[in-house]
């Protein structure tokens, strides 16, 4: 499937969504990599609020909306009754924001890695708790501006690690996948969705109003994401097998901080200091590429 | 089949012959029994049920929520604390209108660190949209778990079934367990009237704005005056099967009695002893064990109360600052009657401290001798 293939044929016009938000083309470029026999369940947050009003719905596949912890256990439940009816073809896609998956979903998402249930959870991360706000949460980068992290008070600690937390549970599938590489993203879509047991696919999903830049510039941002190695594109097959999907350019951090108003608080020098952790995990990454291990 | 059984063990029974399909649970005392003998059932094969070893008491009821949102009959199981953890669960599952069953077995809620009964976790639930059936016996746990499946894919509304911890949880009793071709023709398999299916695809739960939100609880309330009837109804044709009937309260000496002690859970089978004595001393004394408090029966109290001077109400919990919350609803129903009884109001128990027949003594000859309640609920066995 190519790029330019994906329509809006499980996710209509009609959401709540902003202009330019990216978690919309991710979830559009999933479901249609998934086709219509799946189950969506979907947590409170961005798509949980604004993906329509009763009576419509602007989803076009069997959806269910649970709290907002509840994204892991409750796609665990769907699964579970699927089966026991001796439906297997169905997929369940369980959906989440980084607040869902990072934070306040961490312990049911974890619990069902641990457990390797078969389904496919999916988090869209806009780095912060962008529907009631722009609050920072635990997918906040250092140096980021948010409502609760003011410029006189900026995110002081790095971004959680939430791709190899979810390694470390040996699941057989983690995926991190970009809006600017349509093809690789479904590519991994299909994969987790022929791979048995529990898969992880990481979305990053860059926000308009929350980040602070011109809506029309969203894919380029996470192009820049992906070539500035802030967001690397890799695959994880049972917490060992490590594969490096798309071999970035290696621009300068500034390029990608720039255009965006959420960096516009940081001091001299601290420019340099994002772009020396850049380096630093991308060369742990490289280890485990080259050492097949975590 | 007779066997003897604790009430964990009954109620493990029930979810059998219900034929659950999809379990899951977190242990907690003392519910735990239930969920190690429902987990041994499905892992020798009497019971072909998915079994979900959740993380947390949230996650088991959003598991069971969410299987049952896909067709599924489905069961869960805890207590105090872990009760207290599903309450954001609780109101998704009654808003969801899920026939959900669980059992919790009573136990009081810390801070102190207690492991023994109380009612105060079930009852600090109760405006979560569940129905409540407080239960006396193993065996009425056994049959209430059956009648609740059929009782809540009627009315689409989750079913919450209590037993007093350890007093009903850990105590042995003779069961007589149903042949499961009995329990299969009064309960049939789960139809579900609306299901996640990708052949006919609905989003479940989408945002109800402030033009239709108030329209969904005005039908669960609907809902939940139906359930009231589905429950004596399916009791009833529980009982023409199986001979065993307990409808919406155990009622001795109603309506003649002059005095009512009314109460809920294992109490009841202490007072009763106590009451039987005193009517052998001439006394006028009867007894009203709830077993439906979610939906309240107001009406059905006012028609087996109005006849008594005095109801004393014990409360195995207390809302604190305000009292007991069987007496507060007690009091609501009966306000509008013309001639309404006095309400005498008793904590006791709170905790798992036994509530002894010389409480019960205490407590009739109490509101016996005294002609108006002083306006507090009496604490009763309170250290001085």
């Amino acid at each position: 499937m190519k790029a330019k293939e994906l329509t809006d044929q499980y996710l209509h016009s009609g959401h709540g969504c902003c202009p330019g938000c990216a978690m919309t083309i991710v979830l559009r470029t999933a479901f249609q990599a998934l086709g219509s026999q799946t189950v969506a369940v979907i947590t409170a947050g961005c798509f949980g609020t604004i993906s329509g009003t009763f009576p419509v719905s602007p989803i076009k596949l069997a959806s269910y909306n649970t709290t907002f912890p509840s994204a892991g256990a409750a796609g665990s439940g769907v699964r579970a009754a699927l089966d026991i009816k001796g439906d297997f073809k169905t997929t369940v896609l369980a959906i989440a924001g980084d607040g869902g998956t990072f934070d306040i979903g961490i312990q049911a998402l974890s619990a069902a890695a641990e457990r390797n249930d078969d389904y496919i959870f999916i988090c869209y991360d806009n780095e912060a708790y962008m529907n009631t706000g722009i609050q920072r949460s635990s997918a906040t980068p250092w140096g980021a501006w948010t409502t609760t992290t003011p410029p006189a008070n900026l995110k002081s600690q790095p971004k959680k690690d939430i791709v190899q937390i979810m390694v470390a549970h040996r699941i057989p599938y983690v995926a991190t996948v970009s809006i600017a590489y349509p093809e690789d993203f479904i590519r991994k879509i299909k994969k987790a969705k022929e791979t048995r047991g529990f898969k992880f696919i990481y979305a990053f999903s860059p926000c308009p109003v929350g980040w602070r830049f011109p809506s029309e510039q969203t894919i380029r941002l996470a192009r820049l994401a992906v070539q500035a190695k802030v967001f690397p594109l890799y695959e994880v097959e049972n917490g060992e097998r490590y594969t490096l999907n798309v071999e970035p350019e290696g621009i300068p951090i500034n390029e990608y901080l720039k255009p965006q108003g959420r960096f516009a608080y940081l001091k001299e020098g601290d420019w340099e200091r994002i772009q020396e952790n850049i380096d630093r995990e991308w060369k742990r990454l490289m280890n485990r590429i080259e050492n097949q291990m975590i | 089949m007779k066997k003897l059984l604790t009430g964990n063990s009954a109620v493990s029974y029930g979810v059998m012959l219900s034929r659950a399909e999809v379990i899951s649970a977190y242990p907690i005392t003392p519910q735990t029994t239930i969920v190690e003998e429902l987990s041994e059932m499905c892992a020798d094969g009497r019971l072909p049920a998915k079994f979900i070893r959740v993380e947390s008491e949230h996650s088991a009821l959003a598991c069971v929520t969410a299987a049952c949102a896909a067709g599924a009959r489905v069961f869960t199981a805890t207590s105090s604390h872990g009760l207290a953890y599903m309450h954001e669960m609780l109101h998704w599952a009654s808003g969801s209108r899920l026939p959900v069953v669980m059992v919790n077995a009573n136990r009081a809620i810390g801070s102190p660190w207690n492991i023994w009964c109380d009612h105060s976790d079930s009852l600090s639930q109760r405006d979560t949209g569940w129905i409540q059936l407080y239960c006396q016996s193993a065996q009425e746990a056994l049959d209430t778990v059956i009648q609740a499946y059929k009782v809540a894919e009627e009315v689409l509304l989750p079913v919450m079934i209590l037993e007093d911890g350890f007093f009903l949880s850990h105590t042995s009793d003779t069961v007589d367990i149903p042949e499961p071709k009995e329990v299969d023709a009064f309960l049939p398999p789960y139809k579900p009237r609306y299901k996640l299916d990708p052949n006919d695809p609905h989003t479940f739960n989408i945002m109800a704005d402030p033009s239709v939100f108030i329209d969904f609880k005005h039908e669960a309330q609907m809902a939940m005056e139906k359930a009231k009837k589905a429950i004596t109804r399916v009791d009833r044709e529980f009982k023409a099967r199986f001979g065993r009937g307990y409808g919406w309260a155990g009622k001795v000496h109603l309506p003649d009695a002059e005095v009512v002690l009314l109460t809920m859970g294992t109490t009841a089978s202490t007072a009763l002893e106590v009451i039987k004595a005193l009517c052998q001393q001439g006394k006028k004394v009867g007894l009203c064990r709830l077993r439906m408090f979610r939906p309240f029966p107001a009406e059905e109290l006012c028609q087996v109360l109005s006849g008594a001077k005095k109801i004393a109400v014990l409360d195995r919990d207390n809302s604190l600052g305000a009292g007991g919350i069987v007496a507060q609803e007690v009091k609501a129903a009966l306000f509008n009657l013309p001639r309404r009884p006095k309400v005498f109001e008793f904590i006791a128990g709170l905790g798992g401290r036994d509530i002894t027949p010389e409480d019960i003594q205490e407590i009739l000859e109490y509101t016996i001798k005294n002609p108006s309640p002083n306006g507090q609920p009496l604490w009763v066995g309170i250290q001085k």
